[in-house]
């Protein structure tokens, strides 16, 4: 067991937690969407359009967009904190990381919900 | 202020010096899953315009599924999907080391191995059905 004093804000803690819940809600989708393709076998354009205008489909595969842009944010985040030293640099990197993901948020939706 | 004698060693490591440090296998696991994430991350734009042409419209499909048999697309995307494989693999011991299962050095360099052996043929078999 570490003790360290930690005061002030949650260091980090938030993240790491969401970093993990997301990781699991991909993983449990993976196995999901492996299984209902290989139930559903879906041949051509008609049944693959078909999985996923399915309403609780579409409500999961959305679910792990975000979960997925969510999880990317952190990730590559830290891979910038890493590095990238200078600030400036650094700065455009997060905010051009982060404007990149929003887009990617609404793309997804735009995609499924045009189903 | 006590002055705090500065350690002579390099506080970042070259690439030159990386590419001769043999990491152990936890360590090969690790730089893989930041390497697989970093490299679809940078993909996403591709999978999304992928996965939009697939669902919407025949002509669209078609053109999604001419990508898989084009051979430039092919390797692309059998990167993808071994980025995809290792990340899912690597990922989910990361979680169990989270839970405190495995974290004897023993253990942890077995379940490195356990990755390797699951991710690479894993890839191959998604390679073949759907490459």
């Amino acid at each position: 067991m570490i003790n360290r004093i930690v005061v002030g804000a949650h260091y980090g803690l938030r993240d790491w937690i969401v970093q993990r819940a997301t990781a699991v809600i991909m993983a449990v989708y993976s196995v999901i969407i492996a299984a209902v393709l290989l139930v559903v076998r879906p041949s051509g354009f008609e049944a693959w359009q078909g999985v996923f205008a399915n309403g609780f489909i579409k409500f999961l595969t959305f679910l792990f967009f975000v979960s997925l842009f969510y999880h990317a944010w952190i990730g590559i985040r830290d891979i910038w904190m890493d590095y990238i030293q200078p600030v400036g640099l650094r700065l455009t990197l997060h905010v051009l990381t982060a404007a990149a993901l929003v887009g990617y948020t609404a793309w997804a939706a735009a995609i499924l919900w045009r189903l | 202020m006590t002055k705090v004698p500065i350690k002579k060693r390099p506080r970042n490591l070259s690439l030159d010096m990386l590419s001769r440090y043999d990491l152990p296998l936890p360590g090969k696991v690790s730089i893989f899953h930041r390497i697989s994430g970093a490299g679809l991350f940078l993909c996403l734009p591709l999978i999304l315009w992928l996965f939009s042409a697939s669902l919407t419209s025949p002509e669209t499909f078609a053109m999604f599924k001419a990508v898989f048999a084009a051979w430039p697309a092919k390797v692309v995307m059998a990167g993808l999907i071994w980025a995809y494989v290792h990340h899912f693999c690597a990922g989910i011991r990361f979680l169990l080391l989270d839970l405190h299962i495995g974290i004897e050095k023993e253990a942890a360099r077995k379940s490195a191995g356990i990755v390797f052996a699951v991710s690479i043929p894993l890839t191959l078999i998604l390679l073949g059905v759907l490459l």
